[in-house]
């Protein structure tokens, strides 16, 4: 296992790679062009390689679409804007109940925003995005180990499930280099049954998510809905730094999170006792683990690079068993640990316990 | 006795939910008539598009994976380079081709994907009742050009053959309609052509059909008839418009 020193955007691509990604469709965005560009030259260099730059986002997803329905694991990516308009395609696969991952680099919105680190599509990306009743598995790594990691797992999630799965990652994580081992991937374990490559001298195979009769479409949404509550028992992820003492915890994912380390280790030295609650699976929330710390841990703060999206899903886990704060920088602005520390040190005290806002 | 005329290998039993008079049926049959033919019902993958021909999977006897309004070519394209030796086409409308997904199927062509695109210009959306199509000729009434389609306001009926022709990525494209049975004949040799074309490496191919839509015309399926000979025919001329043989295709590779 050798240990490389990489950026963000290409860990991921070159994670697709290992995991055996074999279809790649995109269009150009910032601040995600590395993947592309990474997926051009690595899918000429492996057997069975498609890489196709395609006119549009919604183009993308489709062809993205096609591939997986022809038996190639698919993936697409692209920054807020390109997202936007994926839901079409990516509320198809969930309908059709087809693999593929999508990563969403996030910059600043809402609109064009701006090409900065956000993290403003959590509510997209956690609520389904597009039309119709559906969820998508959602992961939020936080290093570039997590993005390899996380990127080769996002495959197996997909496959396991039949259904996309999204890396919501932003602009810093995509820019920025750190030292990475990438695991040996599992080998792939889709049933050849699901593929669609001509009917052959059998059976012919239907891939739709039109469903006319509302019956019979209700018990699909049904059966999408019971393929969901497996994914959210069975599937969170979250880490916990520093809990076993706090007496405040932190609430942030992906880059929010390291920043929220940095501002720990100066409120620690202040003698305030923080810890870290983690989420990296976003969607399905991690519901339980937090609920459990806010039985016996009075205050959280929810950081996040926007307005307060994720906050939402803190307060229906913790469902006022605790007091909660919230600090957001939205639009691109990525505050530095001590700026956190300094809020906190100012909302927080153990008399009062934390402000819930500013 | 010897038998000549029988219910194509690729088309399921299902009776047809068209309308009287649609040209959607003949062209369903035609396309199951010529992947028989060929032989490649194992191979074949159809992509229905949304509209009336949306449940086109309910007659032909093939894999089908649906798109979503206009997606079709990119759906092909990601089913096909996945599966180069599978014969590909899509389906689309005149909504879905010429407006909805004009960047989807323009594209697909100017990169020369090789598939097949069958199109159905019945210069109308039928199945959301008859509304004005990228293809609706100028002054033709319909739900949503109530006094006529008028150039100023509504643009010009789009020419998909003749401007597609241009894309040095596409390898055949005819024109043809299906509103006799000489007319059916010739429909089903150019769709032949266009698989054949496929079949042989050569890019993209695409075959436009005039189709009766009588219920969204309203009009009788025999005046539908003469209203494609005598109105869409001098609007949308009929004709083989490109057809490269393949060496010259495959120049500059």
């Amino acid at each position: 296992m050798t240990k490389v020193l990489m950026q963000g955007n290409k860990v991921i691509a070159e994670a697709a790679i290992r995991a055996g990604c074999r279809f790649y469709a995109g269009y150009p965005i910032t601040p995600q062009n590395e993947i592309p560009e990474y997926m051009a030259e690595r899918l000429r260099q492996v057997e069975g390689g498609v890489f196709v730059q395609s006119e549009s986002e919604v183009a993308a997803i489709h062809m993205v679409i096609g591939a997986s329905a022809a038996g190639a694991r698919s993936m697409t990516s692209s920054s807020g804007p390109g997202i936007s308009i994926k839901q079409e395609g990516i509320s198809s696969m969930a309908a059709c109940q087809l693999p593929a991952v999508i990563v969403n680099m996030m910059r600043g919105g809402p609109g064009l925003g701006n090409i900065s680190p956000s993290q403003g599509d959590y509510f997209q990306a956690t609520r389904g995005g597009g039309h119709g009743d559906y969820r998508t598995i959602v992961l939020g790594p936080a290093s570039a180990q997590e993005l390899a990691d996380l990127t080769m797992d996002a495959f197996d999630l997909a496959d396991r499930y039949r259904t996309p799965v999204m890396i919501l990652a932003d602009g810093m994580m995509g820019q920025m280099m750190e030292p990475v081992v990438f695991k040996e991937p599992e080998p792939r374990a889709y049933p050849e049954g699901l593929i669609m490559k001509g009917a052959g001298a059998g059976k012919r195979k239907i891939i739709r998510g039109l469903i006319l009769d509302p019956l019979a479409l209700e018990e699909h949404n049904w059966m999408l809905d019971r393929k969901y509550r497996t994914i959210a028992r069975q599937e969170t992820r979250c880490e916990l730094f520093r809990t076993e003492d706090a007496e405040l915890i932190l609430v942030a994912y992906g880059t929010a999170a390291r920043i929220a380390k940095g501002a720990i280790k100066r409120l620690r030295d202040a003698g305030i006792r923080a810890g870290l609650f983690r989420p990296i699976s976003l969607w399905p929330f991690p519901t339980n683990e937090v609920r459990d710390l806010a039985t016996r841990i009075e205050n959280f703060l929810v950081f996040e690079m926007s307005t307060g999206q994720m906050v939402e899903d803190v307060r229906l886990a913790i469902q006022g068993e605790a007091r909660i704060g919230f600090f957001g920088r939205p639009g691109g602005v990525v505050p530095t640990p001590v700026e956190l520390a300094n809020v906190v040190m100012r909302r927080y005290d153990r008399e009062r316990g934390i402000t819930e806002c500013c | 006795m010897k038998q000549v005329f029988c219910r194509p290998k690729s088309m399921t039993k299902n009776i047809f939910h068209y309308c009287a008079g649609c040209g959607h049926s003949i062209v369903h049959r035609l396309i199951a008539e010529v992947i028989d033919e060929l032989g490649i019902r194992g191979i074949a993958i159809g992509v229905p598009p949304a509209g009336c021909a949306v449940l086109a999977y309910n007659y032909l006897d093939i894999d089908m994976i649906e798109a979503q309004h206009g997606r079709g070519p990119a759906t092909a394209t990601g089913v096909k380079r996945v599966l180069p030796d599978r014969v590909v086409f899509s389906y689309q409308g005149d909504g879905d081709l010429a407006a909805i997904g004009t960047a989807e199927s323009f594209h697909a062509a100017n990169r020369g994907e090789n598939i097949t695109v069958i199109f159905i210009n019945n210069a109308v959306y039928g199945m959301t009742g008859g509304q004005m199509a990228p293809t609706s000729i100028l002054g033709q009434r319909t739900t949503t050009s109530p006094a006529g389609r008028a150039a100023l306001l509504d643009g010009h009926p789009v020419r998909v053959s003749e401007i597609f022709s241009q894309l040095p990525g596409t390898a055949y494209i005819e024109r043809c309609m299906v509103n006799s049975p000489a007319a059916i004949l010739k429909t089903r040799k150019a769709i032949r052509k266009a698989f054949q074309c496929q079949i042989d490496g050569r890019g993209f191919s695409l075959v436009e059909i005039l189709s009766p839509c009588p219920t969204n015309w309203k009009m009788t399926p025999i005046d539908s008839c003469r209203w494609i000979d005598e109105v869409m025919c001098k609007e949308f001329p009929l004709g083989v418009m490109k057809d490269v043989p393949a060496v010259e295709q495959n120049e500059g590779g």
